[in-house]
């Protein structure tokens, strides 16, 4: 754990460890965090790590977040683990769980798919077809999906 | 459910089932027996984009075997004034026992199945899937050949865009059938879907010379370049018209070996095809009537006799 004492000790919250080394910024988008007007956001990117080379490390105060929210960075960042924080001490571990199907998550990035309509009620859903190497489809029209572009696709 | 989305809706074993009952149904599909299987159920025609020939085929297999049809066309409906697809499906859900539908959209069918508690059948969405042509195009093969083990097919023209020759090859390959792909580079199979059939161990083989594959081919299924899929004059005017048989190309094919072409043809295949044992297009077309009444009757849970006279 001496890595993340890169940054400040937080009282309570969450810290997202493990993420890969530049995606720290993308977590924070997926996570719907706006920091303008969020709780403090502290994050290190580019950390030395011996379990994935380099990683980013986000910690987040006042805030614990939800298994359902955590599960979203399972497009960018399924290895990250997760600690809520309570008086200082470490009172859950979390991990990431990457859902059979992503529902409104993220949106189809085919030009031609029924989705597009944005006015047509039905959830956004892909598929997760395989998880390493991740392969995602839209449940409706089949394309596969570049993880770049779901990304950029975040709802 | 009896939904038909795409070919992976139904395992080998519902295919087989399927065609079967197509079989049996053939008589009934050319009038020669009456056979009200589905007397008193109404089908809904979604077509949200035209495609005569396959509304047709429907509408025929549904009064075929008794049923009533209601044909809806987006043309100058609530459609045109921007309803979404969720509220017109709603609507048909109320006055139908089974839907097929056309979108111009890939997923629309998918969607609509999720949107009513009818059966929907997929007639075609966007470049997606087109699975009632794959259905009759295998009922076909199966005709002229019994098994389809072992088979070489030849799939010859616009393999890029064309949505019957991707949703057919995936099928094929689940037969073990070896695929030959012949079109000109710009028209090649998607490199996605070439390493899909393979993942699935079919053999693959691609060219862009159409006259050496005949005297190895069991089935030459020939298809239409279309000048709207090409973004200019110039890159159609290169490939179009570079695959043409006629009855002199065919003399060194196989005895069983067929043509097949979904139709409309352009000159792809010249007419001296159609007086020679290869030609099986006007019987694929004819085909798309017991298929499509087979899978109506799987829709709406029907058994259809074993014994059909
Ligand atoms: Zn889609």
């Amino acid at each position: 754990m001496s890595e993340m004492r890169r940054v400040t000790a937080i009282k309570n919250g969450t810290v997202v460890d493990h993420i890969p080394s530049g995606n720290a910024l993308m977590v924070i988008r997926m996570l719907r965090i706006d920091v303008s007007r969020s709780t403090p956001v502290s994050l290190v990117m580019n950390v030395p790590s011996d379990k994935v080379g380099r990683k980013d490390v986000l910690k987040i105060e006042d805030r614990e977040l939800s298994q359902e929210e955590l599960d979203r960075l399972a497009l960018i960042a399924p290895a990250a683990s997760i600690a809520i924080i309570r008086n200082h001490a470490v009172a859950e571990k979390l991990v990431v769980d990457l859902p059979s199907d992503l529902i409104n998550i993220a949106s189809c990035s085919f030009s031609n798919c029924i989705t597009k309509n944005d006015r047509e009620p039905l959830p956004q859903r892909l598929r997760v077809i395989s998880q390493d190497p991740l392969e995602v489809r839209c449940y409706y029209c089949g394309k596969g999906q570049e993880i770049s572009e779901l990304i950029d696709n975040i709802l | 459910m009896g939904d038909l989305v795409t070919m992976d809706d139904l395992t080998n074993e519902e295919i087989d089932s399927v065609l079967v009952v197509a079989e049996r149904l053939v008589p009934v599909a050319r009038g020669d027996v009456h056979l009200p299987l589905l007397q008193g159920k109404v089908l809904a025609n979604m077509f949200f984009e035209n495609s005569t020939r396959t509304r047709m085929s429907f509408e025929t297999a549904m009064k075929r075997l008794g049923g009533s049809v209601m044909n809806f066309s987006s043309i100058g409906t609530s459609v045109s004034k921007g309803e979404t697809l969720f509220d017109t499906m709603q609507m048909i859900d109320g006055y139908a026992d089974v839907a097929a539908i056309r979108h111009p959209r890939q997923g629309a069918a998918q969607y609509s199945a999720d949107a009513v508690s009818i059966p929907i059948l997929n007639a075609g969405d966007g470049a997606g899937n087109h699975p009632t042509q794959t259905m009759l195009d295998l009922l076909t093969i199966r005709q002229a050949h019994g098994s389809m083990e072992g088979l070489n097919v030849v799939l010859v023209g616009d393999l890029r865009y064309g949505r019957t020759v991707h949703s057919l090859s995936h099928a094929l390959v689940r037969f073990g059938v070896s695929l030959t792909l012949v079109s000109p580079p710009s028209l090649r199979m998607p490199d996605e879907i070439v390493s899909d059939l393979r993942s699935h161990g079919a053999e693959v083989v691609e060219t862009e010379t159409l006259i050496e594959q005949i005297p190895n081919a069991d089935v030459i299924y020939m298809t239409r370049i279309q000048k709207e899929r090409f973004p200019d004059e110039d890159e159609y005017a290169k490939v179009a018209g570079i695959y043409k048989l006629s009855a002199s190309d065919l003399t060194g094919a196989k005895k069983g070996m067929v043509v097949m072409h979904p139709l409309p043809r352009v000159d792809e295949i010249d007419p001296s095809v159609d007086s020679t044992d290869h030609a099986f297009y006007f019987q694929q077309a004819f085909n798309g009537v017991p298929t499509r009444m087979a899978l109506l009757c799987r829709s709406l849970g029907v058994e259809v006799p074993e014994e059909v006279v």
